[in-house]
């Protein structure tokens, strides 16, 4: 025991103290960071221009103001026939002219406002001038058809599938499913990336062991599952402080970002340009997710995640290792043995994909008990409250799995590391498997 | 006692014997030689020892007890193939490998800081070990062996790409580890190192103990009674009457070999002295461990 914690202080430490490791902790969010800020930077530079366009609206359709969602173009109503500023376009003081007709016909769906200019407007001013027309006319209709906007907004029903349950004593609420879909869909999604990403760092180290041939030395010392148990611990630690990390870092960065960026994200939701019935909308929604989220089984969910989460690593980690400890100095050899490691943990990805949207198909249920897949699919399925049962017979399963596997690679990792010059192949790893002492 | 005890030790990877029924016994506070060509089942032997891999058969005793159940100390092994973590700094390592051998952190470092010290090299403490040369990383990798303070000490071709400067460095610390009571068991196929260094030899070919022994009592019982006789004057005798034949005749010395073990030298001296030839030097020549080796090998190979 006193071993495998020497081991996995080394292991442990070496990487933490890496610059690479330091670096790429530290960097991803940042380089997250910038990216975000070159896209808003690209995306803001289109509109900075200022362009005066005259309007001219002899039936005052539009009003007297009229402004669009680009705040670089300025319009300017003019008392002027089109004609008049066709000739005066001629010494470009302004852009362009929009000509908005009079509304012939208030029942008409269809509507053409005439744009002169010699410049093409981009694409994203055309639309957003038209959709500000298009609110215009709305309202210049309902005033003519004698419309009530109160009476229309009656109209507007927000419908929402409200679930009980009959026989099980179970709060249910509509947008359950969506709050765990996305919950789980979060913690899927991590469990693929962390397995994949920390398992393949046990086989580098492994291979870099057996490569500069210190591995003789130490299980002189140590027994080589200790050796093997020690690295597996060691980079899992890794793995955790540098999403612990991450997850502080993130949001602090991006704070800081938006507050240099001059990007506020409530401009993103754009509230004051909505009407105050779909705000409380809004807010409800959000304080119904928040509900939801505390109303979700915690107590059951954070355990049993961290439970799969640890027993997943450990199984593929394990099993990493011993195709580390099968290959030599040749990577490429290495990923014709990771392939067919990789295909459960992939399958189980396509699964846990499926299961958020349709968590109680049999397919689901049946991979969220199946070990190896269910170290994926399980986790996903666990906001949705899975029966007991399932959650019991998928716990003993992969416990029971997860130790053989471990068991199963300490085997083959044993023989792995002092061979050298040997193809491995899985017919050579399966016969070390039966290789005594 | 005996330091080491090896007992009918076999070990077979899949259909082929590695090591054959071995037995020796290593005499504590000696250096004692494994000897063999490559491929004859050293390797395999000492990864017994080490508790790398376990024998299917036989038995192997430490100090007269069983292997699993002595404390890791015990042994300190410096492997072939040399490896240290290319990335770990000189002391940081050496401390980290000696707690793998159950020392506490501080007297690990209190022993690496002692050896670094002797070497004269405490200058590197800080230093990775991917910026020091070939030669110094196998002084550290001497260091790795011994900082632990093992009674055993397994060198498998310790003195390998080591100038003569820092060999003799190494072949001074392994003296003096002998005479504080270590017992070291040396692995090589270098004769000339052997008979140098090494007080008790076995010699291991295709897996089988083919010899085994002290040195000096292997070189008498391998003796062939040849004689260097060296000479001033004019040689006046036909060493044929004597019963001796001329192995080789150059400038002023004389190998002659006994056509049979009943002639003693002292006959032939006083012929020579009688025959008025001034003797300056006379001795026997034993035959070098290489000779019996390369000899020991080849009739193996050929039964």
């Amino acid at each position: 025991m006193n071993n495998i914690w020497l081991i996995t202080q080394r292991e442990y430490l070496t990487r933490v103290k890496n610059k690479a490791f330091i670096l790429t902790t530290l960097l991803a969010p940042l380089g997250l960071l910038v990216f975000f800020g070159a896209v808003g930077f690209v995306a803001s530079q289109s509109s900075d221009e200022q362009k005066i366009i005259q309007i001219v609206d002899p039936s005052k359709i539009l009003g007297d103001k009229f402004e669009t969602k680009q705040k670089n173009l300025i319009f300017v109503m003019s008392n002027e026939n089109v004609d008049a500023l066709k000739t005066k376009y001629k010494d470009k003081s302004f852009y362009g002219i929009l000509e908005v007709a009079p509304l012939k016909d208030s029942t008409s769906t269809e509507y053409n406002a005439m744009w002169y200019s010699d410049d093409q407007l981009a694409l994203d001013e055309t639309s957003a001038i038209s959709k500000s027309i298009e609110n215009k006319i709305r309202d210049y209709k309902l005033l003519k058809l004698n419309i009530d906007q109160k009476a229309l907004d009656h109209l507007e029903t927000d419908v929402t599938l409200e679930p009980h349950s009959i026989l099980e004593d179970k709060k249910v609420s509509s947008i359950t499913s969506m709050v765990s879909g996305a919950l789980g869909a979060v913690v899927g999604y991590l469990m693929f990336f962390i397995i994949l990403l920390y398992g393949s760092q046990v086989m580098r180290s492994v291979m870099e062991e057996k490569i500069n041939r210190i591995v003789e030395v130490l299980i002189s010392s140590v027994k080589p599952f200790e050796l093997m148990m020690g690295k597996v611990l060691g980079v899992g630690l890794v793995g955790l402080t540098q999403i612990a990390i991450w997850a502080i870092l993130m949001p602090i960065i991006s704070m800081i970002g938006s507050k240099m960026m001059g990007i506020d994200t409530s401009q993103m939701v754009d509230t004051a340009s909505m009407p105050p019935e779909m705000m409380n909308s809004m807010t409800g929604k959000i304080g119904s997710i928040l509900a939801e989220l505390k109303n979700m089984n915690w107590i059951l969910i954070v355990p049993l995640t961290l439970f799969y989460f640890i027993a997943g690593y450990f199984a593929y980690a394990s099993l990493f290792a011993a195709v580390g400890s099968a290959v030599g100095e040749d990577i490429n050899e290495a990923q014709s043995l990771t392939f067919p490691l990789m295909l459960p943990l992939m399958f189980g990805f396509y699964i846990s994909i499926s299961a958020i949207s349709a968590p109680d198909s049999t397919m689901v249920v049946w991979a969220s008990m199946i070990p190896l897949l269910s170290s994926v699919v399980m986790p996903v399925r666990l906001p949705f409250d899975p029966p007991a049962w399932q959650i019991i017979v998928s716990v003993v399963s992969l416990i029971v799995f997860s130790i053989f596997l471990v068991w199963l690679a300490a085997r083959i990792y044993r023989v792995g590391i002092l061979m050298y010059g040997k193809k491995a192949s899985f017919k050579e790893l399966a016969k070390w498997v039966f290789y005594k002492g | 006692m005996n330091a080491l005890s090896l007992q009918h030790v076999v070990k077979t990877y899949h259909n082929h014997i590695a090591v054959n029924d071995v037995s020796f016994d290593v005499k504590q506070g000696t250096i004692f030689g494994i000897l063999g060509p490559n491929g004859a089942g050293k390797t395999s032997m000492i990864r017994i020892i080490t508790s790398i891999t376990a024998a299917d058969q036989g038995q192997v005793l430490i100090n007269g007890k069983a292997l699993g159940t002595l404390p890791p100390n015990q042994i300190g092994y410096m492997p072939e193939e040399r490896g240290l973590y290319k990335k770990m700094k000189v002391a940081e390592q050496l401390i980290y490998l000696a707690q793998l051998k159950g020392l506490s952190y501080h007297d690990a470092k209190k022993n690496v800081k002692m050896w670094l010290e002797k070497l004269d090299i405490i200058s590197w403490w800080d230093r990775r070990i991917d910026e020091l040369s070939k030669g110094m990383s196998q002084k550290i990798q001497f260091i790795c062996t011994v900082a632990h303070e093992p009674s055993l000490i397994i060198l498998d071709e310790p003195f390998s790409g080591l100038d003569p400067i820092n060999a003799n460095l190494i072949k001074d610390e392994i003296y003096n580890l002998k005479e504080n009571g270590a017992t070291i068991l040396f692995s090589t196929h270098r004769m000339e190192q052997v008979e140098e260094i090494c007080e008790d030899i076995v010699l291991i070919n295709k897996g089988k103990n083919i010899l085994y022994g002290n040195v000096n009592q292997i070189k008498r019982d391998f003796k062939e009674n040849k004689y260097s006789i060296k000479y001033e004057g004019q040689l006046s005798i036909d060493p044929a009457q004597q019963g001796y034949s001329v192995v080789n005749h150059k400038d002023n010395e004389l190998i002659l070999k006994a056509d049979n073990a009943n002639h003693t030298p002292n006959d032939l001296l006083k012929t020579l002295i009688n025959s008025n030839v001034g003797i300056v030097g006379f001795s026997e020549i034993l035959p070098s461990l290489n000779e019996i080796f390369i000899k020991q090998v080849e009739s193996v190979n050929h039964e």
